[in-house]
């Protein structure tokens, strides 16, 4: 059985059985390895992907069940987050980078200028092990900042 | 793999191998020169570390990228002296060769504290690090990346400047010396600009003078926060992890092996496997199978319904039964005594305390579970794989595959996390035990979190059993006793092919060596008999001696009466200048001589390891009943700072990794079988729960320290001193969770 999924805006037709995750439809059947597995239970946060603007685990989301546009790390570019993530040198090794930026646009979307404790409620659920969590939180500061600069 | 084929087509390669390790070391035997390991396609002359192309240049370094950043480091080192913009600057690993041997990793084997580790001791070591070439000891961790690169890449940059200068001064019919190098070119004196790329190939046919590095007042890069090259792609998913490896025709798979760790499988079916759409094959390798198919979650699944009969676990099958065999070590005869200052037995003091301190084994769940690719073609193995230890790769993977080491080419992708799990090569004879079965066929082979975890070479578990003694508000003795299993004999044979000997300096280390002057001090380690898989976890037996011993000195300065944090200065004062001075900056960073708000809690720790003195404050605020660990405040003191953004990542993540474990780490044992399965059950801090953090680096150490680890051992004993200094409870036993509610 095959399914189409749009994909960062371009359609793509899958014959994995429905069942199969979308993660990994992403990374093994389709190859597009910029959204990562870490833990298969949604408690890490890396495979994080929109759903018509929605961060969602993709590693809980079966094929048959994918209810809208997806949007991955791939197609996020280019936002203000990935140019606050270099500015302020954000990832360690990276791995769950992916994840958290994917985390942290869909809090932008729907908060411009998120407290600590909002940026804690949205980012909890995503797991980094080397320690970036100050950086990233300024990052965030820094990125919602400038997305409202650019919409004033 | 071809991204050193794509940057080095085109590419040409300055100096020779001589100015790699030959410029140090005096030794003909182990100082000459070794094969280049590049191969450009159409390059004309060879050096392990330098690519110049007309895009810019390539700096290559055997060290692996897994956070920590060294590649930057040891790249900057080189380009401070090659006068190249940094925009310009590409990093790649090299391939496994012993032109990248790391010197500075047998430096950590010497005898005594290194506080105290006199020049003419560190000069015999440097010496004695060029042994590590021929012994193919190519290796990220020890923190020693920057301690043995920070001479040799500045030299290698500074010769290959020479030489550049040396090709130019022929082309142009004038002396060298009045020439100068900017910018990625050599400078005429009337101004004409000569192009690296222009000169690289007449200057690789020239010999490459040898010249001192640059000294640190002219320094432009080094000393600076400089931006990582490897940071674009890790921002917008292009980065490329080994567990991201694609290759034509090839096939994921996923593995079950032994919940017995170091037991057999006696039996399995593989038919409910086959019975899963997508997958292909079930494999017996040995202590478990291994599943194709598809896509790494049919490979999972199938994994998952393998029906196996596994033999018993090697070790007592559960915590109560380990505990034994840690507390039974304490009646044999002591496995070391690497301190042994006054005279311990005889000594007494007014006030005598003594505290036992016990600690779990540990997972070190990296992000990317463990992974490697390989492809077999029937005389020669292929491995894509995140590791730090290429060598070490390449011997496991030939081992499973039934071929020689130097038919294995590893090619070391981004770690997404290392922590010294990757030092070790079992998902890489893995894989190469599934690429032998189908030869041609590339295979990946990915193992689930919960393989990851419950598969681990763990940190071993430890108890110290401490006496000490305090008169006159002094310490007067200071007697520790640790059992926990032995690591470096059964990891270096592991990872040499080579039997080691002799006490095993992890089950002391960050006790024995730590810069505290007490007039009776001893440290003994007593090797427990467990055979538990153990291994290099960030920081080794610091992680666990960090705790113990920093906690049995907060213990002694309660007892005396004093100031916690003062008290320790005094007791560094005497030994080392680096060490007191990280005390007295987090006292200052953190007004800790100012009275504290109500509801909050304060503690200090300073551990010496891998070379750097680190000193942590944490303060724990109490919000109704449950606590926050507020703020930390770190100084460390590696010497030269040579990138402060860098350094700081790594003290502050090193923290949090300590602090982690410190709150929620425990892996333990029913049945054989390791309990905790993904990261619901061992958890890491989140964002929510991490400290706002300042981090100070010092420049009074008089040698350059390590990064990766020393920002560890510290966090947790600063954590328990915060929690007695809140609530008067003494935590003796980690992790915390299960004695203390925290605001996570």
């Amino acid at each position: 059985m095959s399914t189409t999924l749009t994909i960062n805006g371009t359609n793509h037709t899958i014959d994995a059985p429905g069942d199969t995750p979308l993660l990994w439809v992403l990374r093994d059947e389709l190859g597009m390895t910029g959204t990562k597995y870490g833990c298969g239970v949604a408690s890490c946060g890396a495979c994080t992907v929109h759903i018509d603007g929605e961060a969602v685990r993709s590693c809980q989301i079966a094929l048959s069940d994918v209810w809208g546009a997806v949007t991955t790390i791939e197609g996020l570019a280019p936002h203000a987050l990935q140019e606050a993530w270099i500015r302020h040198q954000v990832p360690q090794c990276g791995y769950c980078q992916s994840g958290q930026i994917m985390q942290a646009a869909a809090l932008l979307a729907e908060n411009p200028d998120p407290t600590d404790d909002d940026i804690d409620a949205a980012m909890a659920g995503n797991l980094c092990r080397c320690g970036t969590y100050s950086r990233i939180r300024a990052a965030i500061h820094d990125a919602a900042a400038t997305l409202r600069e650019g919409t004033q | 793999m071809s991204t050193l084929g794509k940057i080095t087509r085109r590419a040409f390669l300055v100096g020779s191998v001589a100015v790699a390790g030959g410029v140090a070391f005096g030794v003909y035997q182990v100082t000459k020169a070794v094969p280049n390991p590049l191969h450009p396609e159409d390059g004309t002359a060879l050096n392990p570390f330098l690519i110049i192309d007309a895009s810019g240049v390539t700096i290559v370094t055997g060290r692996a990228e897994m956070g920590q950043g060294a590649q930057v480091t040891l790249a900057a080192c080189l380009a401070e002296e090659l006068d190249v913009d940094w925009e310009s600057v590409r990093l790649l690993h090299g391939p496994a060769s012993a032109a990248y041997y790391n010197g500075a990793l047998l430096e950590g084997a010497l005898p005594g504290p290194d506080y105290a580790r006199p020049d003419w001791q560190r000069s015999i070591a440097e010496t004695m690090g060029v042994v590590a070439r021929p012994l193919k000891l190519q290796f990220t961790g020890g923190s020693t990346s920057i301690r043995d690169g920070y001479n040799r890449l500045r030299q290698v940059g500074a010769s290959a400047r020479e030489v550049l200068k040396a090709a130019a001064a022929d082309r142009l019919g004038v002396a060298a010396a009045t020439l100068r190098t900017e910018s990625g070119a050599v400078i005429a004196p009337d101004g004409t600009r000569l192009p690296y790329a222009d000169l690289a190939e007449a200057a690789a046919r020239l010999d490459p003078p040898q010249v001192d590095p640059r000294p640190a007042s002219e320094w432009r890069l080094l000393g600076t926060a400089l931006p990582r090259p490897d940071i674009p792609a890790k921002v917008n998913g292009t980065a490329q992890f080994g567990i991201d490896t694609r290759l034509p025709g090839m096939k994921f798979a996923s593995v079950k092996r032994s919940p017995r760790l170091g037991g057999t499988m006696q039996g399995f079916d593989p038919a409910p496997a086959l019975a899963i759409p997508g997958v292909e094959r079930v494999i017996d390798i040995g202590d478990g199978v291994a599943v194709v198919a598809r896509n790494t979650w049919a490979a999972i699944q199938g994994a998952q319904a393998v029906t196996c009969d596994w033999g018993p676990a090697p070790y007592p099958a559960d915590d109560a039964g380990i505990t034994e065999r840690l507390l039974a070590a304490f009646d044999g005869s002591a496995d070391s005594t690497m301190r042994d200052d006054g005279d311990a037995d005889s000594a007494n003091g007014e006030t005598v305390i003594e505290a036992e301190y016990r600690l779990p084994y540990l997972a070190h769940a990296t992000m990317e579970p463990m992974n490697a690719t390989a492809l077999f073609d029937g005389n020669t193995l292929e491995l894509w794989s995140p590791n730090q230890g290429p060598f070490i790769q390449a011997r496991a993977a030939a081992e499973a595959a039934g071929i020689d080491a130097a038919d294995v080419t590893v090619h070391t992708a981004f770690l997404g996390g290392g922590f010294g799990r990757r030092i070790e090569a079992d998902y890489a004879a893995i894989a190469a035990r599934v690429a032998r079965a189908m030869p041609g066929t590339p295979v990946n082979v990915t193992w689930s979190r919960e393989e990851d975890m419950t598969h681990d070479f763990y940190r071993p578990a430890a108890i110290a059993r401490m006496k000490g003694a305090v008169s006159n508000g002094q310490a007067v003795l200071f007697d520790a006793r640790i059992a926990s299993p032995a690591l470096m004999g059964p990891a270096g044979s592991r990872m040499t092919g080579l039997p080691m000997a002799g006490p095993d300096r992890s089950i002391v280390e960050g006790g024995f060596d730590q810069p505290y002057a007490i007039p009776n001090y001893r440290v003994r380690g007593y090797k427990a008999d467990l055979a538990v898989p153990v291994g290099f976890w960030r920081s080794v037996g610091s992680s666990h001696n960090g705790f113990s011993h920093e906690s049995f000195i907060d213990e002694l300065a309660h007892a005396a009466g004093q100031d916690p944090l003062a008290f320790r200065l005094v007791l560094a004062r005497g030994e080392s200048a680096a060490a007191a001075g990280v005390l007295e900056a987090v006292r200052d960073m953190s007004g800790w001589d100012r009275p504290k708000a109500p509801g909050t809690g304060r503690g200090v720790a300073m551990v010496w390891s891998f070379g750097t003195p680190v000193a942590q404050v944490i303060e724990v605020r109490d919000e109704g009943g449950a606590i926050r660990v507020a703020r930390a405040w770190i100084a460390a003191d590696v010497g030269i700072p040579l990138d402060p953004g860098i350094l700081a990542a790594q003290m502050e993540g090193g923290m949090l990794y300590g602090l982690s474990a410190a709150i929620h780490g425990r892996i333990s044992f029913a049945d054989g079988r390791v309990q905790q399965q993904n990261f619901p059950d061992y958890d890491a801090l989140r964002i929510s729960g991490a400290p706002v953090t300042e981090v100070r680096l010092l420049s009074n150490n008089p040698h350059i320290g390590g990064a990766g680890e020393p920002g560890t051992p510290p966090a947790a004993p600063a954590l328990t001193n915060a929690l007695f200094d809140l609530t008067g409870v003494r935590a003796r036993e980690l992790p915390l969770e299960r004695q203390f509610t925290f605001v996570l």
